[in-house]
């Protein structure tokens, strides 16, 4: 019997070559595009190795990355775990630049290939082209360029000043990358290039105009106004969420080029910040995606009944949901969710029952599920996309259930299920674990005594009584005083006032 | 679209962040290997591997939310049986939820992670060095340096020197009189010259025949001809190294337990494996011994058991038998490291002195002698030492002999006492009586 070759077909058999991934490039973008109106950025597809993937796993999948043992660190956790074999690694990595870089590992198959450029290629590169917090937040264009600065600055501090003075601000920054972050859109919005060449400005216009005469004019004592207090605070901006921010520009005994890797490693963070509240979306957008290409690529006759298999497996053992109960549950799968969503949007829109009718009327039948999905993607974040979009039919299929668990109750308690009166409270709930802002411990820095011991003091705003991880909290307390130079404390307190816990913390030996 | 194959690309782009993180977790790392070399077995005493480190040493602290306490909220997928309303009882160890936040807790946590073999040993064998690798003599027909010595008139068509060659040529071409281009050239020249002006057929005639004659040379005497070529040659010269012979004794009678045998077993692994990697030309050779000694192989030597009385001079008279026969003292440095319990025939203990100080310490450069005992034996306070038979035997020996002696209990105690016995130590210094 001999197989007789379909000309429509892009491939057959599981081997590929550039010129193929060019072809199936093109055939995802005829449907990416032309059927899905997908507005990606240009793709730049790179083959990789296993050793390769590893790195990238290392610098969080940047191509390139400033050095510092945390990364060797992750790098040895996961070679280990992945040479034993308790851990896959992944088909690919995408990152959110222009164009926007796919990695791709040499090891995949054909279709394996091509469901990793529909995913990639299509789905996140869209999502980062057009979603409104990465619009926002990050600059694609020139995350490249500013983490090769970052880099070389960084390898230039370590010639200058030793490795381990270097280490020492990194890990500092690292501990506060979390509380490193704007929330909220300031003044200017940050433009990494931009910075990149002011702060080289800076420091020249630093350098012309150095006198050290100045240092010798006697300067006189300073008016002290009645509410100093009110007018310091202002002055300082506080209170203050972002703790690396506000260390950065008021420590009073870091050098520059010490502040200079704060903001590094704050910038970088703020880069990724979108990530940390779309994964959901980003995922369910990019599995949507890679889906209904791969779907169309078959009925259209461009790829093989046993591709087509093969893209199944692998396919539903992403999206794969275990229940609270099954030994390989660990927290809601955002590819499941995100996915679930995502197919239930399109079928309100075109097929939708009384309860959508009800639940989502504004959409509920509008006939145009790829417009109403690009909405979608373009203007929400995981939290409002679940507390808007999270239908009675989702939270049915996955089972969702809430569960209250009070350290005075003898018993956690199941608060709601689904049910009529259940959706909201489940809706609810679950929005607000995929809130950043719920998520992370509230820490401000609410007063510093600028004119006597200049003590740094933060808060902790306690929510539900749930206090800070104490061991941690210490370590990274220390941190703070290293970087302040001065004594720092850290109060807990309820939102009623009562103290939950304090922690005090010295420097060590001060940067200098 | 653009496709950049990056699979070329060179590798270890983690190299210099894996370092970083070995430099910063080095003691905890170094204690680590040496508690997982005191408990692998020998073969693999050598090898690369996973080892674990307590995760505080190389933790990341962030400010994150404690696991305990508080009112939490979950929403959780899978739902059954439960209705609204309903109690579940807490879960032992925090169930589902908690055991993400616990692997980057404190404490008991350990961080695993390979090393590779070269990783490993350069741990395991820090600054440990062989003492005293004084003789250097060419060896055998084992090591070559390539050097460059003159010339030759063969070789590869890569070899060729090309200014050689040509200086040969040019001196055959003077000797043998080729005519130069230009001088022919010159010659044309003029006869064309000649032939225009109509000038004296005579004297055209004459410069003709000179032209045909140069040309017949030119072609006969050829530019490069093959007996001018030179090649660059290379001469093999015997690269000096140091060659060693490392004798490992052992007492294998009925007065060693098991528990000591493993202890000397395990101090040779080790000696091996330092030897076989730190020395390329380093023969060892295993004899053990009872009432009467033999060199057996490796295998014999570590595995199989053996019993009978103890008379530890036939070990060295075997020893030397062998370094007469096969190590001739102008030509290897000759190493020995003994494992006994230290028991001994008493009438012997005289003659392995003798044996000791007239023959072996002489032609040594080094000798080390290491006691096992028992783990619950005495432990000598204030630094008493062991009294044994043999251990007193040797206490006699003279002191500044390239001698050293120690005693080990547990297998703890084995790396330290190696480390110890082949430490680098400062010039001039061999070895020293315990």
């Amino acid at each position: 019997m001999s197989v007789v070759q379909d000309p429509k077909l892009l491939f057959s058999g599981p081997d590929w070559d550039f010129e193929l991934i060019q072809r199936v490039h093109e055939a995802c973008g005829e449907i990416g595009i032309k059927e899905m109106g997908l507005d990606p950025y240009p793709n730049q597809i790179e083959v990789i190795t296993v050793e390769q993937m590893l790195d990238a796993y290392a610098s969080t999948g940047m191509p390139l990355f400033y050095r510092h043992w945390s990364f060797g660190k992750e790098f040895a956790r996961n070679e280990a775990l992945y040479r034993k074999g308790y851990q896959g690694l992944a088909y690919e990595i995408v990152i959110n630049s222009n164009p926007c870089i796919v990695y791709i590992m040499e090891e995949n198959s054909a279709t394996m290939q091509t469901l990793v450029i529909a995913h990639a290629g299509y789905g996140h590169s869209h999502f980062f082209k057009n979603n409104y917090v990465f619009k926002q937040w990050t600059d694609a264009d020139g995350i490249l360029d500013y983490l090769d600065f970052a880099r070389s600055f960084i390898a230039k501090c370590e010639d200058r000043y030793g490795q381990e003075e270097v280490e020492r601000v990194l890990d500092a920054a690292h501990a506060l990358q979390s509380h490193g972050v704007h929330r909220y859109p300031r003044k200017r919005m940050p433009d990494l290039r931009s910075e990149q060449k002011r702060e080289e400005e800076r420091r020249r216009h630093g350098e012309q105009l150095f006198n050290d005469l100045w240092r010798t004019v006697p300067q006189g004592k300073r008016k002290r106004s009645s509410d100093e207090d009110a007018r310091r605070k202002a002055l300082l901006g506080l209170p203050e969420e972002n703790l690396l921010y506000f260390i950065e520009k008021t420590a009073p005994r870091l050098a520059g080029w010490q502040r200079e890797l704060l903001r590094i490693v704050r910038l970088i963070n703020q880069y990724f910040y979108p990530q940390r509240q779309t994964k959901v979306m980003n995922e369910g957008c990019a599995t949507f995606t890679h889906h209904r290409i791969m779907n169309r690529l078959h009925e259209k006759g461009q790829i093989s009944d046993g591709s087509f298999l093969e893209f199944i497996h692998s396919h539903t053992s992403v999206v794969l949901q275990p229940g609270f109960d099954d030994r390989r549950y660990s927290g809601i799968n955002p590819y499941a969710l995100g996915f679930a969503m995502c197919c239930d949007i399109e079928r309100v829109c075109t097929n939708p029952t009384d309860e959508d009718r009800e639940w989502m009327g504004d959409i509920a039948g509008n006939g145009d599920p790829y417009g109403t999905l690009r909405e979608v993607w373009a203007n929400y974040r995981d939290e409002s996309f679940i507390s808007q979009f999270l239908s009675p039919r989702v939270i049915r299929d996955f089972g969702l259930f809430r569960v209250v668990d009070d350290e005075d109750e003898e018993e956690m308690n199941v608060a709601a299920i689904h049910d009529e009166r259940g959706y909201r409270k489940i809706k609810r709930a679950l929005s607000k674990h995929y809130d950043i802002a719920y998520r992370d411990p509230d820490i401000q820095i609410v007063d510093v005594d600028l004119a006597g011991d200049r003590k740094l003091i933060l808060q902790h705003r306690v929510m539900d009584g749930i206090t800070l991880e104490e061991t941690d909290a210490d370590k990274v307390l220390q941190h703070v005083a290293d970087l302040w130079g001065y004594d720092v404390k850290l109060i807990e307190a309820d939102d009623d006032g009562t103290l939950r816990a304090e922690h005090n913390a010295s420097p060590r030996r001060p940067f200098m | 679209m653009h496709i950049i194959d990056r699979r070329l690309n060179p590798g270890g782009k983690s190299f210099a962040n894996r370092q970083r993180f070995l430099r910063r977790a080095r003691a905890q790392v170094r204690k680590a290997v040496r508690e997982a070399s005191s408990q692998r077995s020998i073969k693999d005493a050598g090898k690369g591997g996973e080892i674990s480190i307590p995760a505080g040493g190389v933790h990341e602290p962030v400010l994150r939310r404690s696991s305990q306490g508080g009112v939490r909220d979950y929403v959780l997928p899978g739902n059954k049986k439960y209705i609204e309303g309903d109690g579940i009882p807490r879960p032992d160890q925090q169930g589902g939820q908690g055991s993400r936040a616990s692997d980057s807790g404190e404490g008991e946590d350990e961080f695993r992670f390979a090393l590779s073999d070269e990783e490993y040993l350069d741990l395991y064998l820090e600054d440990l060095e062989l003492p005293d690798l004084a003789k250097r003599q060419v060896a055998g027909a084992t090591s070559f340096q390539w050097r460059q010595a003159g010339y030759s008139v063969s070789g590869p068509p890569s070899r060729i020197s090309v200014p050689r060659t040509l200086r040969h040529s040019m001196s055959r071409r003077i000797a043998l009189k080729r005519p130069k281009a230009e001088e022919i050239a010159a010659l044309r020249d003029e006869i064309e010259k000649l032939e225009r002006e109509g000038g004296h057929f005579e004297e055209l005639q004459k410069l003709r025949a000179e032209l045909e004659l140069r040309l017949t040379r030119s072609k006969r005497i050829p530019y490069i001809d093959p007996v001018d070529v030179r090649y660059r040659r290379l001469e093999a010269n015997p690269k000096p190294i140091a060659k060693a012979v490392m004798f490992c004794l052992m007492d294998v009678s009925g007065s060693m337990n098991e528990h000591m045998k493993d202890l000397a077993k395990r101090f040779y692994s080790l000696l091996y494996l330092f030897l076989t990697r730190r020395y390329e030309h380093v023969d060892v050779v295993f004899i053990r011994h009872t009432h009467e000694a033999s060199e057996v192989d490796e295998q014999t030597f570590f595995y199989s058991r053996e019993t009978g009385g103890t008379v530890v001079s036939t070990a060295l008279f075997k020893m030397m038998d062998i370094v007469r026969a096969r190590y001739p003292v102008s030509e290897w440095n000759i190493y020995a490291a003994q494992a006994s319990d230290g028991d001994n025939t008493s009438s012997d203990n005289s003659v392995v002195l003798a044996q000791l100080t007239d023959v072996i310490l002489p032609v040594c450069q080094y000798y080390a002698y290491v006691e096992v005992g028992m783990e619950d034996d005495d432990v000598h306070p204030g630094g008493a030492e062991p009294s044994t038979n043999l251990w007193r035997a040797y206490k006699r020996l003279p002191p500044g002999q390239p001698f050293a002696m120690r005693k080990v209990r547990h297998r703890r105690d084995i790396y330290p006492v190696f480390r110890e016995l082949f430490a680098r130590r400062p010039e001039g210094v061999a070895g020293d009586v315990a």
